[in-house]
């Protein structure tokens, strides 16, 4: 992205930068996270195992733990002197640490519990009964999956792709930490207002960048709700 | 074409002990209360439920032998499967719905084979159809199209018609009657009502708690006393002898007398199947001279049901053919009915089903 795009007028260089940044930081950590999540709902709807509790614990936690946390442990893990960040960087030239990779590594971890649960939800409430019809139809596992599962789920992955779209916009705290608030690279939307609010005489800044955000996070909702509904249908 | 079960299962407090063998295609009717486990056994032969001990013989072919532990999954098994609530793909078509199985067999039917079946089951205006606006009679027509089109080996059917009120019902039960009179197919056919069964199955296996306890033709099980069938009637396999112009009725014959009929539309030769109710028959020890009732048939007793009930159920025998009864046990005394008395049966009413 050129520094000089001022195709949003309204909006300075530097505000729109923030607003694509965050766009594609949550375009691709959403994408990316997909799979994942619809393979966590699975195994969360479909299966039986022990020690499921932990699981179901683990894939949840970003939700309750102080995104903070999340940016260091991210840091910790990796970054490019820590074990797996240096091997990926030495090996495969691979370093999420100051990139936007990064914020959209740490993006899909916060917001993958939004994913999973509304892809859980729309597969319990699927009718179990279709899986077992298309099985003596001669439907293999993978077939039944590919073919009944996910497109009577699909209206569920698109909530909740929509969700976890809205709530990566807002990421604040574990992309800092991680990150850091590199302009251009790694500073989204919250950063901005965060960069705004920390220079003298930023709040009409701020305030412009917040509302941007209230707009950006009211779309995408009433999106999922919409999905839901159709859903339902 | 032959079909052995053979299964035990421990559901806790429920036993499943059922053992049964079909020698011939045709509608066996897997006969039985609600909780009975019928069910189970279609999941079991399906592949959808592992019992604990069992062998299962589907033509032949063991798909399930748990000494051996030979256990073929159910998409494998060639077991069609109608499903009570028709479980179609709400995200599909019709067309696609009756073809998910046929892409998926080994031994795909080809297109001719496709339309007649589609043809058998009427089901040609709605192949482009959502599956959203179907009712629940062509929901249920459309799941037997589903399911015959995958070329299964046989046919399970659990409750089709319990979910449809009278009127569905009916619209589907000639379907029935041409596939079973058609297509070369082991059939078994849950079901818990007496008229349903009567009217399709050709041998009946009767469930009761979990165990099978009496496999037999529709025509003895029927007219058997004091079993777990009731309210029971004779079904009769009968031919079209002849259509008689000057009055409007139709001759039917069987093995053991013959039927007049209001006129049906069969061709001569053609076979029907005949159900006389036991409350439509009356009994007497001479033969009634001047009487409205066409048919009068000779019959001899072959054995008397009473209980505490004033009602008593006497069998009767007419040629090779089964008759029943139900009359009052004052009849039953008045008229000194007893095995082998010879007596004359005013038959009320016949019924006859014509699948076109």
């Amino acid at each position: 992205m050129s520094k000089g795009d001022s195709r949003l007028s309204i909006l300075a260089p530097a505000e729109s930068e923030a607003l694509l940044l965050s766009l594609r930081v949550a375009f691709v950590a959403v994408v990316a996270a997909m799979p994942l999540a619809v393979a966590a709902a699975l195994l969360l709807a479909r299966t039986r195992f022990p020690g499921k509790v932990v699981v179901d614990g683990l894939i949840h936690l970003p939700l309750v733990l102080p995104p903070v946390a999340v940016g260091f442990l991210l840091l910790t893990i990796f970054g490019t002197r820590a074990g797996l960040g240096g091997w990926l960087f030495q090996t495969f030239g691979i370093r999420f640490v100051f990139s936007w990779t990064g914020a959209a590594l740490a993006a899909a971890i916060i917001t993958f519990p939004f994913q999973v649960r509304a892809i859980r939800i729309a597969l319990e409430g699927a009718d179990r009964g279709l899986d077992a019809a298309a099985e003596t139809l001669g439907a293999g596992w993978f077939d039944r999956l590919a073919n009944i599962t996910l497109p009577l789920a699909f209206p569920g992955i698109v909530a909740g792709v929509i969700t976890a779209f809205a709530a990566c916009l807002g990421e604040f705290g574990a992309i800092i930490t991680f990150v850091s608030n590199i302009p251009g690279e790694t500073r989204t939307l919250p950063l901005a207002i965060y960069t705004a609010l920390q220079t003298p005489g930023g709040e009409a800044e701020a305030a412009k960048l917040s509302l941007l955000s209230i707009l950006l996070a009211l779309m995408f909702m009433v999106l999922a709700e919409f999905a839901q509904r159709r859903m339902r249908r | 074409m032959s079909v052995e079960v053979e299964l035990r299962h421990s559901f806790g407090a429920f036993a499943l002990d059922v053992a049964f063998k079909i020698e011939r295609p045709g509608v066996t009717a897997l006969f039985g209360p609600s909780g009975a486990g019928k069910t189970s056994v279609i999941n079991a032969i399906a592949g959808l439920f592992r019992p604990d001990e069992g062998r299962i013989v589907i033509d032949g072919r063991v798909v399930l032998d748990t000494k051996t532990g030979g256990f073929v999954p159910a998409r494998e098994r060639r077991a069609g499967y109608v499903f009570q609530d028709a479980r179609l793909f709400p995200h599909m078509s019709v067309e696609n719905n009756l073809r998910f199985g046929w892409r998926r067999a080994q031994n795909p039917m080809d297109e001719g084979d496709i339309a007649g079946v589609v043809e058998l089951l009427g089901l040609t205006r709605l192949r482009a159809r959502s599956t959203k606006s179907l009712s629940g009679g062509e929901k249920g027509r459309v799941a037997l199209g589903r399911a015959l089109l995958a070329s299964p080996d046989i046919l399970l059917l659990d409750e089709p018609l319990a979910a449809l009120d009278a009127a569905r019902r009916n619209e589907i039960l000639p379907y029935l009657e041409r596939l079973r009179d058609e297509m070369k197919l082991p059939m078994i056919y849950v079901s818990h009502a007496v008229d349903e069964v009567a009217r399709l199955a050709d041998g009946i296996v009767v469930l009761r708690d979990g165990c099978s306890i009496e496999q037999g033709s529709v025509f003895d099980l029927l007219t058997r006393l004091g079993g777990d069938i009731d309210p029971m009637g004779a079904v009769l396999d009968a031919r079209v002898e002849s259509h008689r112009t000057h009055d409007g009725l139709s001759v039917l014959t069987f093995d053991g007398g013959q039927l007049i009929v209001s006129r049906i539309a069969r061709a001569v030769g053609r076979r029907v199947r005949v159900r006389v109710r036991a409350e439509d028959i009356m009994l007497a020890r001479e033969e009634p001279r001047a009487i409205s009732a066409n048919n009068v048939l000779a019959a001899r007793v072959m054995a008397i049901h009473q209980d505490d009930s004033p009602q008593a159920e006497v069998q009767l025998s007419c040629g090779p053919s089964r008759l029943v009864a139900r009359i009052t046990r004052a009849s039953v005394a008045r008229l000194a009915l007893a095995p082998d008395v010879a007596v004359f049966a005013i038959i009320k009413s016949v019924i006859v089903d014509s699948s076109n």
